[in-house]
């Protein structure tokens, strides 16, 4: 840790790591440095003018959805994003997978820039990355079989595929998911949770991928389904080498899934660390207090740490660390001064003053 | 006497398709003070035996049997305007997305006022000030400020500390809470069950809790049941259910949770899924996906297929399930021949 970082003043430049805080950032299959995205309230051009002292201005009120993240993903493991509602976990994923455009920063993948390419311009990467989303009854077409469903995003990536390759392929991906290709013709709705959800990861597969971006994909399912899903995924892992950046909210799926965890608060990354270390030694206070709040089955844990307060908005954001109103350790510089991530002696980056001080 | 007393509890619901029976054959028993925990993934029922208790279920649902008896009086034979003395007063309930529970046109302290004077005669006044000492009790900050404000004005967890409070208004015997936290988030979830436990604790109260989360229940209730497709199939104190389930289905959602497993090895998963009411296996509903219906030496236990089990008691826990019958049954012949 160097000492100029302590004192980096508050300008955009300053609130992202310098490179060198980031382990060798060419094995990196996906880079993303200084994420920004924030969304408008307030419409479109007239809705924004109003009247002010007699005077017509223009004002503008934001999200700030995410607010300079940082990460880096290697090749073949999966790094589990949690955090809580509106921390803007899924803006991360949606803005890697190119849904939507940043606000500012940069997106690598496999060393190329891929932010602000066009969607003609994507579509070479669009095969190499796919996304599994949250709610499998809204993420399939109604009114498309499983078969049309599976077959489009091969008819899009191989053009010069006959029809029977095609057919083979569908045949082989539904296989491999646990369903039978017999259904085929069938719609989603004639599918239970698990099975849509089964079909989402097939079509997903279909263009055999080497990153996939999954968004909560088993929150909407039941405690038993979920393994099931879970199962299906890990094991894809292990036989297609997939790499995952792994959207979730639940701690426990985290402890089980990731190799590496970020854990996000308010648009803004506070830890980044291996799962074994974040599990046996959480540093950043705001982990701590998501890590004791899980409900265990044997009660052989500490009481949880109590947060005060709820989270702020993200339309007004709190100056200094995000995170310094719910804080059990916040001192006068956490009201003032951004915390950026900082490298720990086990490799683990944690954006706390705190920590950064030895307070804690 | 128990508080609450449940007794073969069956609830149907005419569909055109012809009756579906969404509870069978459900027996509990609830003592002041008690909390108890009912679990299962979703179309078990928890939710219909939660409304069923206070005749909430819509039509096409009703009573088609069994009785509930809450301090002596029979509440499947009290009419429509006895209830509404017993609800919201003696036995109160929290729902799952407290938006949904609050009027949206109606600010925080009328509703709470409402509520108040509808089940007792005192002024206005008096009922603001009974409904400013709950919103204490929740821990609401500046609580006389919320009383004029309107539920889209609070945040989620605050909205659920409300819903509490109403719930608490009247001081009642039960309250029955129907997955309380499920809508929010990890910390916040952590913080209002904390909330409701020493409230009920403090006050005396029975809670009844609705979830599908089986560590929020080993945390919070004392006893437990576990439904599966509209019956209850074990039912205990809840530190005997979850650290020695006997029930094959009790088992495998223990065992499916990941923090039940080495990380980053295989879950253990339960095969297939809940089946629909309409369409439930023969014998035990849990046969098609269980995996002792075979036997050891490979043959299937015709009971298993042919008959729903009966309840049989282990420990302090009644499980239903015929390899549970069948091993109690050898242990006690081989008890028998020694």
């Amino acid at each position: 840790m160097s000492v100029d970082a302590i004192d980096t003043p508050r300008t955009p430049q300053a609130a992202r790591i310098p490179a060198t805080a980031i382990e060798d950032s060419d094995a990196a299959l996906l880079q993303v440095r200084g994420l920004k995205k924030r969304f408008s309230l307030s419409g479109d051009f007239l809705d924004q003018l109003r009247f002010k002292g007699g005077k017509l201005v223009r004002h503008q009120e934001y999200v700030h959805a995410i607010n300079g993240v940082d990460l880096d993903i290697q090749r073949g493991e999966a790094l589990c994003v949690v955090g809580e509602s509106g921390c803007g976990k899924s803006t991360v994923a949606r803005t890697v997978m190119g849904l939507i455009s940043p606000s500012a920063g940069e997106i690598h993948y496999g060393g190329e820039r891929i932010d602000g390419l066009t969607s003609r311009q994507l579509l070479p990467y669009r095969k190499r990355m796919q996304m599994i989303f949250q709610n499998p009854y809204a993420s399939l077409n109604p009114r498309m079989t499983i078969q049309q469903t599976l077959e489009e995003p091969l008819r899009l990536h191989h053009r010069d595929w006959s029809r029977q390759q095609i057919a083979d392929k569908v045949e082989e991906v539904m296989r491999s998911v646990g369903i039978n290709p017999d259904w085929g013709k069938r719609f989603g709705h004639e599918f239970s949770g698990g099975q849509r959800q089964r079909i989402a990861i097939a079509r997903a597969l279909a263009v055999d991928p080497e990153f996939i971006v999954a968004d909560e994909p088993i929150s909407a399912l039941d405690v038993s389904i979920q393994a099931q899903v879970l199962n299906l995924l890990m094991d894809a892992q292990r036989e297609r080498g997939l790499t995952y950046l792994f959207i979730t909210h639940d701690l426990a799926v985290v402890e089980h899934f990731g190799t590496r965890v970020a854990v996000m608060y308010l648009g803004t990354v506070c830890e980044v660390a291996t799962t074994e270390t974040l599990f046996a030694k959480p540093r950043h206070p705001y982990t701590q207090a998501l890590l004791s709040a899980i409900p265990r089955l044997k009660d052989d844990r500490p009481q949880h740490i109590r947060l005060s307060g709820e989270v702020p908005t993200p339309v007004n954001l709190p100056s200094g660390c995000v995170f310094h109103g719910r804080c059990p350790h916040a001192n006068e510089r956490c009201t003032r001064d951004i915390p950026q991530l900082q490298r720990q002696g086990d490799g683990t980056l944690v954006a706390c003053h705190a920590v950064e001080e030895g307070r804690l | 006497m128990a508080l609450l007393e449940v007794n073969h509890l069956d609830v149907r619901f005419a569909l055109r398709q012809g009756e579906v029976r969404a509870l069978r054959d459900v027996n509990f028993t609830l003592e002041r003070g008690e909390r108890l925990g009912i679990v299962g993934e979703s179309g078990a029922g928890k939710s219909v035996a939660a409304f069923s208790l206070l005749n909430l279920i819509a039509k096409p649902g009703f009573i088609a049997g069994g009785e509930i008896r809450f301090d002596g009086q029979a509440l499947t034979k009290m009419s429509e305007r006895g209830l509404r003395k017993i609800r919201g007063n003696r036995i109160s309930m929290i729902f799952q997305d407290p938006m949904m529970t609050l009027n949206p046109v109606l600010s925080i302290g009328e509703q709470m006022i409402e509520c108040l004077k509808a089940h007792r005669r005192i002024s206005r006044r008096e009922a603001r000030s009974i409904a400013l000492d709950r919103l204490k009790q929740v821990q609401i900050p500046s609580p006389e400020k919320r009383l004029d404000q309107y539920p889209h004005e609070l945040s989620g967890g605050m909205r659920q500390r409300i819903i509490i409070a109403i719930a608490l208004l009247l001081d009642p015997d039960i309250i029955v809470a129907d997955e309380p936290t499920t809508a929010l988030d990890v910390t916040i979830q952590a913080e209002i069950m904390a909330l409701l436990l020493s409230l009920c604790e403090t006050h005396n109260v029975a809670l009844i809790l609705i979830t599908h989360d089986l560590g929020v229940v080993s945390q919070v209730t004392q006893r437990m049941l576990v439904m599966y497709a509209g019956r209850v199939i074990e039912q205990g104190p809840t530190r005997e259910i979850i650290n020695d389930p006997q029930h094959p289905y009790t088992q495998g959602l223990l065992n499916a949770l990941p923090q039940m497993a080495t990380p980053g090895e295989k879950l253990n998963q339960i095969r297939g899924s809940m089946p629909s009411l309409n369409a439930l296996p023969s014998g035990c509903a849990f046969h098609p996906r269980c995996d002792f219906t075979h036997r050891s030496d490979g043959t299937a236990r015709p009971a298993c297929v042919e008959q729903v089990p009966e309840f049989v008691i282990s420990g302090q826990c009644r499980v239903a399930c015929h390899m549970v019958a069948e091993m109690l049954e050898d242990r006690r012949m081989k008890e028998e021949a020694q």
